[in-house]
């Protein structure tokens, strides 16, 4: 009880110090609403909003269908460039892709030869380069198929298919990565947040200070990981709805309940992670550089930016051991799927399970740094 | 006063913090040539007017003249500052801790731009002159308070000023240091009689060998007059008495002639006891074999230079140290188990402001009180009572940091007693306040120890104080030279005071061990060298400051060999780590099958399935209630599900529909997903057409994609050159972005106040060095992408020299912008990687081609030079280009770095507002 009291009482300077420093305070607005919503809205790896250049020597009705078959979400509305600029555009990475329409298709194509539509293809833009150039051949045969009569249709196919994608049907790509950016910025706040300030106490001599009060290292710790934890907490919630739901539009299908204690317990395990660098930290130049091998493997390697299955295997395993990637996992089966506890007890476990090392490892830095 | 113009004309000044007046109409002329103190108890503003004098502060109300022209004019204030030294509150404020004495002193020495042979003669005669030759090398950190304050000193007269302004500069200092450094001082004004010295001070018996005063009190100026005209105006015999005399009726509260009443002894047996206390810190020992017993109720003082180890035998008296040997005990147990019980018993102050600055008086003396479980209905009327008791009730809900040195210390106290401990502990008490509060305090002090019993372990630099304590202990070195009750020492050495007894034990002690600096003969060294060179300075720039600050910077980073170390590892690990880590190949998505149909051809359309690559297969599931199931659990990623009848419908041509369950969570891999299982559906279905009389129209006959620079579509053939975006922004931001601010939290940015370092001179100091330790790790990183990656280089490899160059500046530059406009260190690290991080991962063009981005986004990739350096870096290693195609991207960089560089410079004062 006494110790409990202790810890609320330490815990409620961190928030008072917190709110004192009125650039944080913006900083972190910033990082749960704008670096939630602008990158999540524009940026991904899937194919969307593509740029296309072509060179069309033909000038049949055919080529301009074809043409103005390319559209939207997949692809930004064609332009046309000359033959020449083709080097060019693909140099200097203005279009991704360059169709080039020969003279005569139309003619050769209705004449039964096979004419050919070539896509030069800038193979350095990773994401799209593939699954792009498929979406093009795609549209366009099926532009040219519509065109020629006779060929055969896809009801005569001996099988259908129906494929149904669960949870995000036009698989709108800011859904998901608003999540993706909203655990990045709990992860670096969570962590950045309780470092910085404990070695700041550190440097200041306050620990000191507080070592010859009736306090134990616990109360110090737990008091930083409940203060963080609280000021990371609110800016999530608030972000998950501000950001996330009512901003991007997110259809938030599962409990916000349980992404709560969730992220309650990813806290626990990251402001310990804090805390643990902070005890290896002498002053805080120290602190961000530390911290930074840290925090950005770990959140950006979650399995949200890449997916995890596409990582060399090792990575696999060691990741395993990043409190992000049980955590990234847990908010998109929550979040998205409606998975219930019963779905995500493992992660909590996971997580619960790595906090409660690095918190023992914190605890016992601590006393070696200070007696 | 000597017919010489007055050096500063003072008009009309106020200065105001937020609501509180600091400073009401001062209008003053300050003599030239001359010793001038400005005296009064602590938060008069006599920091603030000297500051102004200084040209530190910014005018707010009013006019400052300092020799012949108004501090208001940057381009004055720039002529003026190598004429005035300014020397902040606080010991050691503007010095660099992990320099060492002489590269402090040859620090200041290359600002002011004199060349080599003239920098050693100057700091030979200066540290000569100080008696710090021995302790050249020693980081200034590791100093005691007299040498820094000496050191300090040393920094501030390298450039022969004409005015020297030292505010509180014995404050903290014991009584012999610091009758040194007065001594250093009028031997100094006997080679240099035409220099002008400004000083604040404390301690009233120093002001009495001043030559001209100005009395302080609550931003007015009470009075102003040489020692004896002030004497004689209010007839008393001491400056002290004279200022108490000079004070307001309500203000002489509580000042008295001090006699401690006499201590009844009791038998209760002793409160603390240390018995051979010795701590050894490698082989330097600091505190040796000291015993002593202290019985309760007894104020006992411990007296001593700084550095003797008396801080160090506190500390181990309150746990904080483990003694090396020997054995501390408080009410018979010993400290080391450190129980909760026992330190609630407790009361410690220590010796550096230890308090949070960013709380209000108020809530730093709750949360005290509620940490020393004093019950919570009991807290606020106690909180009152101390409020009362220190006199503090006119700033309880000011910020603690915006407090001068002696509230601050009077607030430390109230919280190191809130809990009404058994003993208190106290370091230097109160050192830097003022002669009244002083002995308020001392009147507290005793009320606890004679009225409540509270035995009170002390120490001080005030030998009137020591007089007070009913045994006082001497120490020197790390041993006790005696400990008696003061009027026997003062007896035993024949002497008139405590102070001349205490001179001549350590002068007795020095004389048996020869291995210090404090010998205390009389100086003759001219400090200076005259006649004094005109040097010539530019004015906006000049290439040798730069140097000796970017010299500086250096020397610093070398002194910290983690942040070095790290500053090289970092970026090849993150490039290492995310070459590997970042892959856009989606290979073996795990599917389950619900198959209604479990016939031959049901399973001869699944075997294609689990028979690529792209698919590994899960345990089967049996109903829609697994699938959902299997999703949330994340089991599997895809379900194919067959209809019953599938054969026989297939047989029947009733064309059956084959269902696919894609999770769409995460859109990339969805989207790859179904690619995938169109493309392996249609391969069966033409299989299946092969054999049937039907032939199917081959359908990608007519497109014929030519994939350029990277035709086996391998993704770190791009991925790996456009990290060097990523790791050249991240890791050089967040090396500079604490560098301003850092200086700002820690004190020394006063240098940049009052020297002549222009703005561009010092942000570039900032940055030379972190520069070049960037392009290092360049290298470094080359090396890794060609034996690690083996991504061969094809393009202009100067392109990509002249491009990392650039964006290294830029990088370096944004972490600077950012130190400038936080106010905290906290706030810069967070800045370095909210506005670095995201921006040169998702905005660059490393993972979605940025030509694509939409709306913000689209923006911020923009106006972020991270876009512009990929397409150098992609370009110049994969599509194998050089200066001409990506020119306008060199424009770009350019723009940006100009753009951030002037908005830095913008940013940052030349003043303290």
């Amino acid at each position: 009880m006494r110790k409990l009291r202790h810890i609320y009482r330490l815990g409620l300077k961190e928030l008072i110090s917190f709110l004192h420093d009125y650039v944080l305070i913006i900083l972190v607005i910033y990082c749960f609403t704008v670096m939630v919503i602008v990158p999540s809205r524009g940026t991904g790896l899937q194919v969307r909003n593509s740029s296309v250049a072509y060179v069309d020597e033909d000038q049949s009705p055919l080529s301009r269908r074809i043409i103005n078959s390319i559209q939207m979400p997949f692809f930004q509305t064609p332009r046309a460039i000359t033959y020449h600029d083709i080097n060019q555009v693909l140099d200097r990475a203005e279009y991704i892709f360059v169709l080039h329409i020969p003279s005569g298709f139309q003619k050769d194509l209705l004449s039964g030869k096979n004419p050919d539509i070539r896509i030069d293809v800038d193979a350095t833009a990773i994401g799209h380069a593939k699954l792009g150039t498929t979406y093009l051949t795609r549209m366009i045969n099926q532009e040219i198929e519509s065109f020629l009569p006779g060929i055969r249709k896809a009801d005569d196919l001996p099988m259908q298919v129906n494929i149904r994608v669960m949870y995000n049907p036009n698989r709108e790509n800011s859904w998901f990565m608003s999540m993706v950016f909203l655990t990045h910025m709990i992860t670096l706040l969570a962590i950045i947040l309780p470092a910085a300030a404990l070695v700041k106490e550190k440097e200041r001599g306050t620990v000191e200070h507080l070592l010859v009060m009736p306090l134990v290292p616990v109360e110090i710790i737990l008091a930083k990981v409940w203060a963080n934890s609280f000021i990371v907490a609110m800016g999530a919630m608030f972000s998950l709805f501000f950001a996330v739901k009512w901003i991007i539009g997110s259809p938030i299908h599962g409990s916000t309940t349980l992404f709560f204690f969730g992220t309650v317990v990813f806290l626990y395990a990251t402001t310990a992670l804090g805390v643990f660098l902070a005890t290896i930290a002498k002053n805080q130049p120290q602190a961000g550089l530390l911290s930074m091998p840290i925090i950005v493997p770990i959140a950006i390697l979650d399995g949200g930016t890449t997916p995890l299955e596409s990582m060399p295997r090792f990575l696999q395993i060691v990741m395993k051991f990043a409190p992000t990637t049980h955590y990234s996992e847990l908010c998109s089966r929550v979040l998205f799927r409606d998975a219930g506890i019963g779905d995500v007890w493992v992660q909590f476990l996971a997580i619960a399970a790595i906090g409660t090392v690095l918190f023992a490892g914190a605890m016992i830095r601590f006393r070696a740094t200070f007696r | 006063m000597n017919g010489r113009e007055p050096i500063a004309h003072i008009e009309g000044i106020k200065h105001c913090y937020g609501k509180k007046l600091a400073l009401d109409s001062i209008d003053l002329q300050i003599p030239a040539g001359c010793e001038v103190g400005f005296i009064g108890p602590d938060g008069v503003g006599k920091s603030t007017l000297l500051g102004l004098i200084a040209g530190q502060k910014k005018i707010q109300t009013g006019d400052i003249h300092v020799l012949g022209s108004s501090m208001r004019s940057g381009t004055h204030r720039h002529d003026v500052c190598s004429n005035i030294a300014y020397i902040p509150q606080g010991l050691g404020q503007n010095l660099y801790a992990t320099l060492s004495v002489y590269e402090n002193v040859d620090f200041f020495g290359r600002l002011f731009g004199y060349n080599r042979d003239e920098r050693n003669e100057r700091i030979k005669r200066l540290l000569k002159a100080t008696n710090l030759e021995a302790f050249a090398n020693r980081p200034a950190g590791q100093l005691s308070g007299g040498m820094k304050q000496k050191l300090g000193l040393c920094c501030a007269l390298i450039h022969d000023p004409d005015v020297l302004i030292m505010d509180e500069p014995t404050t903290g200092v014991d009584p012999l240091s610091r009758r040194q450094f007065w001594e250093l001082i009028k031997g100094m004004r006997v080679h240099h009689a035409g220099m002008s010295i400004i000083v604040a001070t404390a301690y009233m018996e120093e002001a009495e060998h001043l030559d001209w005063l100005v009395m302080m009190e609550g931003g007015r100026i009470l009075a102003t007059g040489t020692p004896p005209q002030l004497k004689e105006q209010t007839g008393k015999t001491t400056i002290e008495d004279a200022y108490i005399a000079m004070l307001p009726e309500e203000m002489r509260y509580g000042h008295k002639v001090f006699t401690t009443p006499p201590r009844i002894a009791s038998d209760d047996g002793s409160a603390i006891e240390a018995k051979h206390l010795t701590k050894k810190f490698g082989d330097f020992t600091a505190v040796d074999d000291v015993s002593f017993t202290i019985p309760r109720g007894e104020i006992f003082g411990f007296v001593g230079s700084n550095g003797c180890g008396k801080t160090t035998t506190m500390k181990m008296l309150t746990g904080l140290l483990h003694p090396t040997h020997g054995q501390a005990t408080i009410f018979g147990r010993s400290v080391e188990t450190g129980s909760v019980g026992l330190k609630k018993r407790i009361g410690y102050m220590s010796q550096n402001f230890s308090l949070y600055g960013e709380l209000t008086v108020r809530q730093n003396l709750s949360m005290h009180a509620h940490l020393f479980d004093l019950p919570k209905e009991d807290v606020p009327s106690r909180v009152k009572e101390m409020a009362e008791k220190f006199n503090l009730n006119d700033v309880m809900d000011d910020e603690t940091e915006s407090l001068p040195l002696g509230i601050r210390q009077r607030l430390s106290l109230a919280v190191a007693a809130i809990h009404r401990p058994e003993i208190l502990i106290l370091d230097e008490p109160t050192s830097g306040v003022d002669p009244v509060a002083r002995d308020h305090f001392w009147d507290l002090l005793i009320n606890l120890s004679r009225g409540d019993g509270v035995t009170i372990f002390v120490t001080t630099h005030y030998m009137n104080e020591a007089g007070r304590c009913d045994r006082v202990a001497l120490m020197s070195m790390g041993h006790v030279l005696a400990c008696a009750a003061p009027k026997d020492l003062i007896r035993a050495r024949n002497s008139n005071t405590l102070e001349e007894a205490f001179i001549a034990y350590i002068k007795d002690d020095l004389a048996e061990n020869k291995t210090n600096g404090m010998d205390n003969e009389k100086q003759t060294v001219p400090f200076m060298m005259k006649p004094d060179r005109v040097k010539k300075h530019g004015r906006y720039f000049d290439i040798y400051r730069l140097a000796a600050l970017a010299r500086r910077e250096a020397i610093e980073l070398f002194r910290d060999p983690i942040r070095l170390i790290t500053s090289f590892i970092i970026s090849p690990f993150l490039l290492i780590v995310f070459g590997f880590g970042i892959s856009t190949d989606i290979e073996n998505i795990k599917y389950s099958v619900l198959d209604n149909d479990q016939k031959m051809l049901s399973r001869d359309y699944l075997n294609n399935f689990s028979g690529s690559r792209y698919f590994s297969q899960q345990k089967p599931v049996h109903s829609h209630f697994e699938i959902d199931k299997g999703f949330q659990s994340g089991k599997f990623n895809m379900v194919i599900e067959i209809p019953p009848n599938f054969e026989k419908d297939m047989k029947r041509g009733q064309r059956p529909s084959v269902g696919f369950w894609i999770d769409g969570t995460m859109p990339f891999r969805a989207e790859t997903n179904k690619n995938y299982a169109e493309a392996v559906h249609q391969t069966y279905l033409i299989g299946v057409a092969d054999r049937s009389p039907v032939r199917m129209e081959s359908s990608s006959t007519h497109v014929q994609p030519r994939y350029w620079y990277n035709p086996m579509l391998r993704s770190k053939y791009s991925v790996v050159p456009g990290l060097l975006a990523v790791v050249l922004m991240l890791v050089p931001a967040m090396l500079t972005a604490i560098g301003v601010v850092r200086e700002k939290e820690l004190g020394s940015i006063t240098n940049f106040y009052s020297s002549p370092m222009t703005r561009l001179e010092f942000l570039w100091g900032k940055q030379v060095p972190y520069i070049v330790i960037t392009l290092i790790t360049f290298i470094i990183l080359l090396v890794v992408i060609k034996f690690l990656f083996h991504i061969p280089f094809r393009g202009s490899f100067s392109a990509l020299i002249v491009g990392t160059v650039l964006y290294i500046i830029t990088s370096t530059g944004i972490g600077l912008l950012i130190s400038t406009f936080t106010r905290t260190q906290i706030a810069s690290l967070v800045a370095a990687f909210a506005l670095t991080l995201v921006p040169s991962f998702e905005f660059s063009g490393l993972i979605s081609p940025a030509s694509s981005l939409v709306g913000g986004a689209e923006v911020f990739s923009r106006i972020f030079p991270a876009r512009y350096f990929v397409n150098i870096s992609v370009g110049t290693f994969t599509k194998a280009i050089g200066f001409t195609e990506l020119a306008w991207n060199f424009v770009f960089l350019l723009v940006a770095y100009i753009t951030i560089q002037t908005l830095t410079v913008l940013l940052l004062k030349k003043q303290e507002i």
